[in-house]
């Protein structure tokens, strides 16, 4: 497959936030509104668990017999005491030891296993791969409670051997999550260029995979931890271990066996348990958040999108800017544009206006070239014509008229139209199929949605069509899967696709940037032959001047969210009147064939 | 596929084989303490060396374990070492007991978290944040304590249900489900929590496709593009997920049966742990490692099947 | 293996690399193989620029990986300067990285996000025990155009055409005599490409480095190339010089393959499109294109 600009023309356009300043860690961490309250918490729990001594007011087994089944708020116990008269905040306080040894073994033990198997066998792969594999799928499978209780079997009551085994548990998780990952670096390109200039393995591990995997061993530790805290609890709960200790767990134990007696009891060393976990698992977020910040688009509810196209139609009204190059309309128009403006929320909750009052003319049977470089905006227009784009764009203001109605102003038009009047051709093949239905059943039902008719009908329409988009053996790729067909196969499909429901204008969005030059020539040919005998308009949305030159009628040029130029090809090649026009032209030309 | 279906079968096996002879070896490794516990304090040297050999536990560990897995193959798990019952008969009585609490969880959970996830992904907005906040308290905290909780607002405070005890579904079934309703919605709210939030990012993973931009551009309405399109191709991830509830589940009912005292396998192991009634542990350890094969059998070959790559070659 | 189409005078001068009979051959599952490279030979000259151009699945990528270690050599040889670098020890592999370096396709993932742009470019240096450091990450920023501060900035800060020369400045690190060029201009703007390529250019005359450039796209390799290579399902079915392959091709594919890239020019256009079909018509073309299903088994 030749390859086009790597990134899709729309996913440049979208990624305009500008990336933050680097700031230390654990400065966005407090920053982030959970990252603060959740490491004060913990902070805290490990204070007490190491000046426990200083802290509590009684120790872990002294009973004062005054305070047995006491409620909260007694004198002297703050937290009530239980049914043998020892005093819980005392005993919790006491407690908070226990639960982070026993978390420091779960995670030293599973971070040590885990990790550095991981290493090993996403680096070096074959043999240690498949067996380290086998022996995680098995671990990962299993409830560690079952695995836990055999184990107090054979060791009684112990704690550390119980956590340190919960570790071997556990540290699967590791594996899998720190091979992945450096199977994934390991087919980054960067990786080969550090091969290419000669680093050793050892340090390409060091500088280039360890960094990657950092981030995610981080994050995945605290919900560790977490884990870890809850087994614990667990198993002192269940019995399995030692009644001379202060575990959490016990004391939940002894409580619940008297909530009868002392129902409040059971609510402190529970919220003792449920908050520090809870604190692991949203601090675990948090660091998620703020190590791998990944570009989640935001999707702006619905009373703040009002809010700001209202807010930018005031602006407009202010300051009326006159920049429209198209004088009327005429009848022979199919489609027209006005005014459209396209933006995108930022980073600081406004929005970035990455299509600028675009007005765009279409008349029936003319192929209309709408040329750009990524960032341009013209994917952007296409999609809004069929109604299509992202969840997060918020459209400002303008209007699309199809025959004269606007869809921009109707959902329920846009939606009519949509398939029906107005036809799509994507630009990859493969990834616009859906990969777990047939060729028939998709096209079949696009077919249908737009024309209702008997399958029967829909079927042999298709079969036609296919022959006639080149396809020389319909019924069998009617049944077949994609993952079956070549690329070139799958955007005849597609274009059949969208021609079947007779449509009035074709949206096709660089439908041969993904194809082979061999392939583009033939589907090119195909386009033109299908426009001229359907009388079919078309926007062909392309950065390819040769495309441009090889189909089109007329030729829109953007640049940055605005058309620059307009005007009918051979005009346009001969004498550009705009200087990026030129500009645009005089690097192609550089490229261009000489004679054949 | 049937060779895959046999590399299957074969690699299940060999789980079976090493992690019950891991466990065994766990528990029969330490043939003198098994004895000393069993006799209790007063027991002798001469009189634990006499019993270790009564219980065969002086032989070779993989002897003994050869003669464990014989055993299993006819049906006969061993018998406990206190009472002389038969660890199968035991079994049967319990294992019913558990697998209802398990099995009626997983539907329910099946069915919430599809339309939860689902929902909270389609929509979006502040269904979808509910939802992940749900999601991450219910995942945090531990089912026990969510179960203590329960216990303590609606047995306790407020009389709604039983607290402890459990009813036989032949002796009455409405008093089988009144027993039954706390522990299921203890383990629900966490099953449903993280069930929920896998199912909600396979869905929005799928809306993302582009495949789904251009179904939507031929014109077909949503709601059948996400019923029959959607979930179709976020099916995968989501068995995956439901097989992660179940493994999940099992390990739940143990802590759930201690705290509702339901006599279900959970409760029997852990208390034969206690006592070193070791064969009591094994043979739920054995039932434990079936079901959870038999899980991820049937898993991965729901997800061939789905999988029109793999149906194809 | 067809015995490409060969237009007399490639060049006299001395080879710095030498390709002879390369057979690549990829393990696949359960000990299926797929040979992707049916032996293929050709020399490269100092200072000159050879072009590999093909479509999808003819192989250009893997000789241009071959040639730099990444892909297994089943068969054939590989010399740089009469040393052969095929299937050597991978530390005297390490030892010849001076003199053969690489510029990928994709500016985005071909350098370390988490690296400044300093990093990235002192990491060949430090890896070939050169210590100049600084003065030398100055002098390269200088040879492709980016200014002093880049150094202390990292990769997401630029675009795809500045990340691009970085990546050219991390390649011409080592004073490198051979550099493969594998498609460095597909992921690029149209104006971009142009002053990227310009860029080569005006390295090639200052350094006097040769390029193995690869790539599909017959405008660009018909601007830059000395000669041109023409590759098809893993062989070489024509190899020129660059002008008699551009303008009088011999061999039907790469008639085909010129024909059927489309010039800026809809006059011109309209001619290569008479011709194109015209010729389609009069040949009875096996057609490598599609229309045929592929078959799994």
């Amino acid at each position: 497959m030749t390859a086009g600009p790597e990134r899709t023309a729309l996913e440049d356009e979208v990624s305009l936030a500008k990336e933050p300043p680097r700031r230390s860690v654990t400065r966005l961490l407090l920053r982030h509104p959970l990252g603060a309250p959740c490491l004060v918490l913990l902070l805290m729990v490990v204070l007490v668990a190491v000046f426990a001594p200083w802290v509590a007011p009684w120790g872990p087994q002294e009973t004062d017999l005054a305070a047995t089944n006491a409620p909260p708020l007694t004198p002297g116990h703050l937290l009530g005491g239980d049914s043998a008269g020892l005093d819980i905040l005392s005993r919790l306080i006491w407690g908070s030891r226990q639960t982070v040894v026993a978390v420091l073994i779960v995670v030293i033990v599973s971070v040590a296993i885990g990790v550095t198997t991981g290493l090993a066998a996403g680096f070096y792969r074959g043999r240690l791969d498949g067996a380290v594999g086998f022996v995680s799928d098995v671990i990962m499978s299993l409830p560690g409670i079952v695995l836990l209780i055999a184990l107090y079997a054979l060791t009684g009551p112990n704690i550390p051997v119980a956590m340190a085994v919960f570790g071997v548990i556990v540290a699967p998780t590791y594996y899998r999550l720190v091979r992945a990952i450096v199977l994934g670096v390991r087919n980054e390109l960067y990786v080969d260029a550090a091969r290419v200039v000669g680093l050793s393995d050892f340090r390409i591990v060091g500088r280039h995979v360890l960094w990657a995997v950092r981030a995610p061993v981080i994050i995945q530790t605290s919900f560790v931890m977490a884990a870890g805290i809850g087994i614990e609890a667990g198993i002192s709960f269940l019995g399995l271990g030692d009644p001379a200790s202060a575990s959490w767990g016990i004391v939940l134990q002894n409580s619940f066996n008297g909530i009868y007696n002392n129902p409040w009891g059971v609510v402190w060393p529970a919220l003792a348990v449920s908050l520090t976990i809870l604190a692991l698992i949203l601090l675990g977020n948090a660091l998620s958040d703020v190590l791998q910040s990944s570009a989640r688009s935001k999707v702006l509810p619905k009373r703040r999108r009002r809010e700001i196209v209202a807010a930018s139609a005031r602006q407009r009204e202010e300051q009326p800017v006159n920049d429209s190059i198209l004088v009327g309309s005429s009848d022979d128009v199919i489609l027209s544009v006005r005014g459209l403006r396209i933006a995108y929320p930022d980073a600081q909750g406004g929005v970035n206006e990455v299509v600028h009052g675009v007005d765009l003319d279409v008349r029936r049977g003319e192929i209309h070239g709408l040329v750009g470089e990524s960032g341009s905006g013209k994917s952007q227009i296409a999609f809004s014509t069929l109604g299509i784009l992202p969840r997060e764009a918020v459209i400002l203001g303008g209007s699309i008229l199809l025959d004269g109605e606007d869809l921009l102003a109707d959902e329920a038009r846009m939606r009519a139209a949509r398939g029906r009047r107005i036809a799509y051709i994507p630009q990859e093949p493969m990834s616009n199929l859906d990969p777990s239905f047939t060729i028939g059943s998709q096209l079949s039902r696009g077919l249908r949605a737009a024309r209702p008719m008997p399958k029967k009908d829909a079927k042999k329409l298709l079969v036609d069509l296919l022959v006639r988009v080149g396809i020389t053996d319909p019924e069998r790729v009617l049944r077949l899967y994609p993952h079956e067909i070549s690329g070139g196969m799958a955007q005849r499909v597609l274009i059949c696709g969208a021609v079947a429901s007779d449509p009035d204008i074709i949206i096709a969005d660089e439908p041969t940037t993904a194809l082979d030059v061999t392939v583009q020539a033939e589907v090119l040919e195909l386009l033109r032959e299908l426009d001229h005998e359907r009388g079919l308009a078309m926007i062909l949305v392309t950065h390819n001047l040769g495309v441009v030159a090889d189909i089109c009628d007329v030729v829109s040029v953007m640049k940055d969210g605005n058309i620059v130029e307009r005007a009918d090809v051979d005009s346009l090649f001969a004498a550009p009147n705009q200087p990026y026009t030129q500009q645009l032209l005089a690097s192609s030309r550089t490229v261009e064939l000489m004679e054949v | 596929m049937a060779f895959s279906l046999a590399k299957r079968l074969v690699r299940s096996l060999a789980v079976f084989i090493v992690v019950t002879f891991a466990v065994f070896s766990l528990m029969y490794g330490n043939g003198t303490g098994i004895a000393h516990a069993v006799l209790g304090l007063n027991a002798t040297p001469e009189g634990i060396q006499a019993e270790v050999v009564k219980l065969g536990l002086d032989q070779p560990l993989l002897v003994q374990y050869w003669q464990w897995l014989s055993g299993v193959a006819h049906g006969d798990l061993g018998n406990s070492f206190y009472t002389s019952e038969s660890v199968s008969s035991a079994l049967s009585n319990r294992v019913p007991v558990t697998l209802a609490l398990v099995f009626l969880t997983l539907l329910l959970t099946a069915v919430l978290s599809v339309i939860l996830g689902v929902t909270a992904a389609v929509r979006g907005g502040w269904m979808d944040r509910v939802l992940q906040f749900i999601s991450v308290l219910g995942t945090a905290v531990p089912a026990f304590i969510i179960a203590i909780a329960l216990v303590f607002a609606f047995a306790i405070h407020w009389r709604v249900f039983p607290a402890t005890g459990y009813v036989s579904p032949n002796v009455s079934p409405s008093g089988w489900l009144a027993s039954i309703s706390l522990p299921v919605l203890a383990l629900l709210i966490g099953a449903v929590a993280g069930a929920a939030a896998q199912f909600r990012t396979a869905v929005l993973d799928q809306l993302g496709r582009d495949y789904v931009r251009t179904l939507r551009a031929r014109g077909i309405p949503e709601r059948e593009i996400i019923f029959r399109n959607v979930l179709r191709n976020a099916a995968p991830p989501g068995l995956t997920a439901l097989s992660l509830t179940v493994f999940g589940l099992l390990g739940g009912a143990v802590f759930i049966e201690q705290v509702f005292a339901l006599p279900g396998m959970g409760q029997m192991a852990n208390m034969a742990a206690q006592i070193s009634d070791v064969p009591l542990v094994m043979g739920t350890v054995l039932v434990v490692v079936v079901i959870v094969l038999v899980v991820n059998f049937a898993g991965d070959l729901a997800i061939t099947f789905l999988n029109p790559k793999a149906r194809t070659r | 293996m067809t015995t490409p189409i060969e237009h007399a005078g490639a060049g006299p001068k001395a080879p710095i690399l030498q390709v002879q009979d390369l057979v690549v051959t990829f393990p696949g599952r359960r000990g299926s193989s797929t040979t992707v490279i049916h032996g293929v030979s050709f020399d490269l000259a100092a200072g000159e620029t050879l072009s590999l151009v093909g479509e999808s699945g003819s192989g250009k990528t893997t000789i241009g990986r071959a040639i730099l270690g990444l892909a297994p050599v089943t068969t054939g040889t590989i010399n740089l300067r009469g040393r052969a670098i095929s299937n050597v020890p991978r530390r005297e592999r390490r030892k010849l990285a001076k003199d053969i370096q690489v510029v990928f396709q994709d500016p985005y993932s071909s350098l370390n996000p988490s690296m400044t742009v300093e990093s990235i470019l002192v990491e060949p240096l430090a890896a070939a025990g050169v210590t100049e450091g600084r003065a030398r990450v100055r002098e390269l920023l200088d040879a492709v155009g980016l200014p002093d501060n880049a150094g202390s900035r990292y990769p997401r800060e630029f675009s795809g055409g500045q990340r691009q020369r970085i990546a050219i400045a991390r390649a011409l690190a080592l004073r490198p005599s051979v550099i493969v060029c594998d498609e460095p201009t597909s992921a690029l703007d149209v104006t971009t490409q142009a002053t990227v390529l310009t860029l080569f250019k005006e390295l090639q005359e200052a350094t006097g480095v040769a390029y193995l450039f690869i790539s599909h796209d017959l405008g660009v390799v018909n601007e830059i190339s000395d000669r041109i290579a023409v590759l098809y399902r893993g062989e070489i079915v024509e190899i020129g010089e660059a002008h008699q392959v551009a303008t009088a091709p011999r061999h039907a594919y790469t008639r085909r393959l010129q024909m059927a890239a489309p010039v800026a020019d809809p006059a011109k256009q309209r001619i290569r499109r008479n011709q194109r079909l015209a010729l389609a018509a009069s040949t009875a073309s096996a057609s490598a294109g599609d229309g045929q299903p592929i078959t799994t088994s």
